[in-house]
């Protein structure tokens, strides 16, 4: 397999970031009320996620190593307001669905996590890949989560009904809790065919879920044992 | 004053920041183990979410919007907010050692927590002035605590169950939210 190839094939499948690093969970639950907002979340943040790889990696030599995280923070931070307005011009429909988890993205552990496991260290051609696949990954998982909740909770799939006049759509699903129920299913399924996941450990302390949080969360650990 | 004590109720119970708005859920899930450490995580996100929204607040109103950058809040509010923590962090660090060590361990984890920046752009999305978001950013965060401890509590209990293997770990953790942001949907009547 060619490197880039098996990039993609890894954001997509072997790595997963929704649903096997459990990465970025407050967009996936909060967004995926309908198919078309799933897309339109995870669209957004694989456009910051593949600028933000590209240029993070392009200056991987010049920042230096004790000021990244905030240096990550700014460059993330000026993608993600660029992509706000774009998104304010061109798709005023799904910018106002998605409201404040647009700005949110800067916070979203997939853009930092990769930037410090894999843009930081490689170069630019494979940091974009990178960023393509955890972003097609992450898109598909809002998309599948997206599917599910509207098709259940309103009938329909992008708006057009699809079930049967006789079924009662289950408002709850486009709720709040059914996020938290549908995503407590995929993992418990996950978990039911030996699918490991990082949820298995994640109730286990914060595990270093963020790249930015890794290193106090290893502190935690130690003197909360003790 | 009626509608200060509306902004706290509204935040802390009918749209509960973590049972309804999903921010903040890596901590809710990660460090909901136990009820001590979940309410001292509480009181540090209470303690810093208040002082992050007074200062965004104030940071919006008399620099951003004068000078008509408004379209820059996302990256001033986060790395105010990072540098925020780590001042809090130093001050208690030197001042107040009973403090620092109750709540210190935590404060780093609340810098990527993403209820403080959602509060501080919330806050500003509804025009809040400075007291008006001081009592949100407040009420928001006595919103997480009540969850993540009321979460601890559940799990302590669910440690002597017989719980179906594959719904071990974080499936059942998950279940209890849903169940519980059910129950706080009954708020929304208030």
């Amino acid at each position: 397999m060619k490197p880039w190839v098996e990039r993609i094939y890894n954001g997509v499948v072997k790595e997963n970031p929704s649903f096997v690093l459990m990465l970025g969970m407050c967009p996936t639950l909060a967004v995926t009320t309908s198919a078309i907002n799933g897309i339109g979340m995870g669209a957004s943040t694989m456009a910051v996620l593949i600028l933000s790889n590209l240029i993070i990696s392009l200056l991987r030599k010049v920042i230096p190593d004790d000021v990244r995280l905030p240096a990550y923070i700014v460059i993330v931070a000026s993608l993600v307001t660029v992509t706000e307005l774009l998104m304010e011009a061109y798709t005023p429909g799904v910018y106002n669905a998605l409201g404040i988890y647009i700005p949110l993205i800067v916070v979203n552990c997939i853009i930092l996590g990769r930037a410090e496991a894999y843009a930081s260290k490689n170069p630019p051609f494979l940091s974009v890949m990178d960023g393509l696949g955890m972003g097609l990954g992450f898109t598909i998982a809002l998309f599948v989560l997206g599917v599910f909740r509207e098709l259940l909770g309103a009938g329909t799939v992008f708006g057009v009904q699809v079930m049967p006049d006789f079924y009662e759509p289950i408002a709850v699903f486009v709720k709040a809790p059914g996020a938290f129920l549908v995503l407590a299913f995929v993992v418990a399924i996950m978990n039911g065919f030996g699918m490991s996941t990082r949820a298995n450990k994640m109730v286990e302390g914060c595990d270093g879920c963020c790249a930015a949080c890794a290193k106090p969360c290893a502190d935690e650990k130690k003197e909360g044992e003790a | 004053m009626t509608s200060l004590i509306m902004i706290i109720v509204t935040n802390a119970l009918v749209s509960n920041v973590v049972l309804s708005q999903f921010l903040g859920i890596c901590s809710f899930v990660g460090v909901s183990r136990q009820i001590k450490t979940s309410a001292s995580l509480g009181a540090a996100v209470i303690f810093v979410m208040t002082i992050a929204s007074a200062v965004a607040s104030l940071l919006y109103d008399f620099i951003l919007v004068p000078f008509d950058l408004d379209y820059l809040k996302t990256i001033v509010f986060i790395l105010v907010i990072a540098a925020l923590v780590q001042l809090v962090e130093m001050f208690l660090k030197k001042t107040s050692r009973g403090i620092y060590e109750a709540l210190g361990i935590y404060l780093p984890l609340i810098t990527t927590n993403c209820a403080v920046l959602g509060v501080a752009l919330t806050n500003v999305q509804n025009g809040y002035n400075l007291v008006e978001s001081v009592f949100a950013g407040f009420g928001t965060a006595v919103g997480y605590t009540i969850a993540i401890v009321v979460l601890a509590g559940i799990r302590g209990r669910l440690d002597e169950e017989a719980i179906p293997l594959p719904f071990r770990g974080a499936p059942i953790v998950l279940l209890c939210a849903a169940l519980m942001s059910i129950a706080f949907m009954g708020f929304s009547g208030l």
